[in-house]
């Protein structure tokens, strides 16, 4: 591949050759065939010389000269066009004067916004998130982002789908709902997979499924879930004797009411023997430490924020936010 | 010695460009409908947006312009050569055959039989079916002036030449394809099913390298060669410049095979590409408005008589209109300009400014010209009507490319707007609920063209009825020097 093509079928100096000969051959040929063509304009009262044959009947030709405006327009036209391909690519791997490339008109238009952009940006990037999420101008800015990043999966009112996208404003947090966890969340996306099939049958799958109801201390079959009782040792590993999950390592709290998937008898007996697998993706890359610090901030603010581990209990903490 | 000119196959295309004219543009209609009432067809696969597209672009472009411009290179040739056309036969098998093309395209459309490039989207067995005909049309054409009575080659000719021997080069070298039954399909429509023989940035160059001469050259060069010949009969004045054909004829056939690129502009085609492609587009104007010149100055001396005859009106509008949009066009390949024209409804302007202005109205101005002539008529039935068909037409266009221009503008501006932190000030569905109102006045610009092809339909018919079909006229024995 030559340098300055980006189609790596041109492998030989010749198509350079090839390409800018023919373009300047071309330029030269309109150039000369205008020439050759152009008369003296007709003097005044002078009348336009008649073509001696005609065609049908009627068909007959004069031969005025080329209109001078639009001679002049066309050789002007030629000019430009001779300027341009001397400022910019087009005679072959010539990259121009100005060395102009639509690559680089991109990355310096962009470094441009972007800086524009970081001027808003920026001033909240090392502020505390939850003082952040109080902020009026980052709400709106975060609210923005968050309708051009997020939305497409946790909806415009950030309340997920009810299926496979979790709510973000009801409290209920799979991988932590403090400004850490969230920010982590973000930036380096979550995954969560359970394995199908870890009870062998299904009829295993509807105790087990009752037992995980008696947990929560929902309506089940009492019978059905004292024979999960022994059978839940396979699942204790992620979720806990307890039932109560890990969210550090994003297993799932299966006492509380908070279901990605659904809390139903069969929706978890669905769940028991399919498994479950859902992903977020890792935003770090796309949209950097600004943005996502704003994001951050919002979603912590939409309503199920945590304060972070190492605050006060809730009470001294209500004390102590004035002096945050 | 041969006596008689072939008007039969002149009078088969004339009819049918004005039966496929109609229907390629009640296919337009209901489209610009669908984007405003998107369940309009009931939800019917065969009747949705995707399909009836490309069977309205298609119909228009090769079923309504082909059949005019067979209709007049072929009533021309054999004019303006003095001779009867080659043969009888192969004029027959070119009729027939472009009419089966054209069902052939309906209904593989409908069914939903594509290749997916845009004005080429006929598969393979049609592909063939038109390279068969299109030769059979080239040997029809050349050999009738090769047989010429005349000493000279009349200008209408060197375009009708032009257009038919690069559309071969165009539509062969576009539609190189593998069928896909070569490569073990079992499945029915796999059949019909082909990939280009090209990939990537290379189809896509080869794709708009066709895509813009199918306009430069199907669209233009040829519809010229319609101009060059009805505007100086009309008019009854001689072509104002032979020097500036001769001059616009060179330069437009050469500098138009370069301008394929401005369709790919900040794409991955290489950079060089796109500024020759800018270039050589801009240069473009120049011969462009020589032909439009050419043919409103024909008029100079005659002025007054637009004021009474609406053929003349037609045709001479549609020259304007011409001018017009091949100025648009140049200043929509500026890289600058595109990057803001470029997916938005500007575009569907432009092209209709051309498509509508340029193309329909000088083949509906010829068909006037033409049609009565091949009835053994003075006129057609009412020179009123043609008025009427006039304005009705003349208001549609502006309703049409307006509403468009300022459509593309405010979706290009609403796209591009950001908000102080770089995120987008509109969503996509945003731009599209702005579009409505102008999507409205589309429509209504678009039916009043339709109806005014309804109004030409009748003029046609009461035409025809008061007529009698010419079969063959008397060609006159002196010949010209």
């Amino acid at each position: 591949m030559i340098a300055g093509y980006a189609v790596p079928d041109f492998v030989s100096d010749f198509w350079h050759f090839y390409i800018a000969g023919i373009t300047i051959v071309s330029i030269i040929a309109v150039m000369w065939f205008l020439k050759a063509q152009t008369t003296q304009k007709l003097a005044p009262g002078e009348k336009a010389e008649l073509m001696e044959h005609a065609w049908d009947g009627d068909l007959q030709e004069f031969n005025n000269p080329l209109p001078r405006w639009w001679l002049y327009g066309f050789w002007g036209l030629i000019v430009f066009s001779i300027i341009y391909l001397v400022l910019y690519p087009g005679l072959g791997k010539f990259a121009g004067v100005w060395n102009w490339s639509s690559a680089t008109q991109y990355s310096e238009e962009k470094s441009r916004v972007d800086a524009e952009f970081d001027k808003v940006l920026e001033p909240f990037k090392g502020k505390d998130i939850m003082a952040v999420a109080a902020d009026p101008t980052a709400k709106e800015m975060g609210q923005r982002l968050y309708l051009t990043y997020c939305m497409q999966c946790h909806g415009s009112n950030a309340q997920g789908d009810g299926k496979n996208f979790p709510n973000l404003t009801d409290g209920q947090w799979l991988f932590g709902g403090d400004p850490d966890s969230i920010q982590a969340s973000i930036s380096g996306g979550r995954l969560g997979e359970m394995p199908a099939n870890l009870l062998g049958d299904e009829q295993s799958a509807k105790e087990v499924a009752n037992y995980v109801l008696s947990l929560g201390g929902k309506p089940h079959d009492a019978a059905l879930a004292a024979a999960g009782q022994a059978k839940f040792a396979a699942c204790a590993g992620c979720h806990g004797e307890d039932g109560k999950g890990m969210a550090a390592a994003g297993f799932p709290n299966l006492t509380d009411d908070a279901w990605l998937y659904g809390g139903s008898e069969a929706a978890i007996e669905e769940s028991i023997i399919k498994g479950r697998k859902g992903g977020m993706p890792a935003f770090q890359d796309m949209l950097g430490d600004a943005k996502v610090h704003l994001l951050t901030a919002y979603v912590w603010g939409l309503g199920g924020g945590e304060k972070p581990a190492a605050a006060p209990a809730p009470a001294a903490a209500a004390e102590a936010a004035p002096q945050q | 010695m041969e006596a008689t000119y072939n008007y039969k196959v002149v009078r088969q295309f004339a009819i049918m460009t004005v039966v496929w004219g109609i229907v390629g543009m009640l296919v337009g209609v209901l489209i610009a409908a669908q984007l405003i009432w998107p369940d309009i067809t009931l939800q019917l696969p065969w009747l949705s947006y995707g399909r009836l597209r490309p069977l309205h672009t298609n119909a228009v472009i090769f079923a309504f312009g082909g059949c005019g411009l067979f209709a007049a290179s072929l009533y021309s040739v054999q004019r303006t050569c003095q001779t009867r056309l080659l043969s009888d036969g192969l004029a027959s098998f070119v009729f027939w055959g472009w009419q089966l093309i054209i069902l052939s395209a309906a209904v593989s459309f409908v069914l939903g039989i594509t290749s997916g490039k845009e004005y080429a989207e006929l598969e393979w067995p049609i592909d063939l079916m038109i390279a068969v005909v299109w030769i059979a049309y080239a040997i029809l054409f050349f050999g009738t002036i090769i047989k010429r009575k005349t000493q000279h080659i009349y200008v209408s000719n060197w375009f009708f030449g032009a257009y038919i021997v690069t559309i071969t080069l165009l539509h062969v070298v576009n539609n190189l394809e593998l069928p896909w039954i070569l490569g073990g399909s079992t499945s029915l429509f796999g059949i019909f099913k082909s990939y280009p023989v090209y990939a990537g940035v290379q189809d896509a160059m080869v794709q708009w390298w066709y895509g813009h001469n199918a306009v430069g050259f199907f669209l233009t060069t040829a519809f010229l060669g319609m101009m060059y010949y009805f505007v100086p009969k009309q008019a009854g004045r001689p072509i104002f410049s032979y020097r500036l054909s001769v001059v616009h004829f060179w330069s437009l056939n050469f500098i138009y095979m370069w301008a394929g690129p401005h369709h790919l502009l900040y794409s991955a085609l290489p950079d060089w590409a796109q500024s020759l492609g800018m270039v050589f587009s801009l240069m473009l104007i120049a011969p462009s408005w020589g032909g439009m010149m050419n043919g409103i100055m024909t008029l100079s001396g005659a002025w007054h008589k637009l004021r009474t005859d609406p053929i003349l009106k037609f045709l001479i509008t549609s020259l304007s209109f011409y001018g017009m949009s091949t100025f648009e066009g140049p200043m929509m390949s500026v890289k600058t300009v595109n990057a803001l024209s470029h997916f938005t409804e500007w575009t569907v302007g432009h092209v209709h400014s051309g498509a509508l202005g340029w193309v329909a109205m000088v083949t509906i101005g010829s068909m006037y010209y033409l049609i009565p002539r091949l009835f053994g008529r003075e006129e057609m039935y009412s020179t009123r009507l043609i008025n009427v068909h006039f304005w009705w037409s003349t208001i549609g266009v502006v309703l049409y490319i307006a509403s468009m221009w300022i459509a593309g503008v405010a979706q290009g501006l609403m796209w591009r707007a950001t908000n102080a932190d770089g995120t987008l000030t509109y969503s996509f569905a945003q731009s599209v609920n702005a579009m409505y109102p102008f999507w409205t006045i589309r429509l209504v610009g678009g039916t009043m063209f339709f109806l005014g092809m309804l109004i030409m339909a009748y003029n046609v018919w009461k035409t025809v009825a008061m007529g009698k079909a010419v079969n063959d006229a008397a060609i006159p024995q002196a010949v010209h020097a």
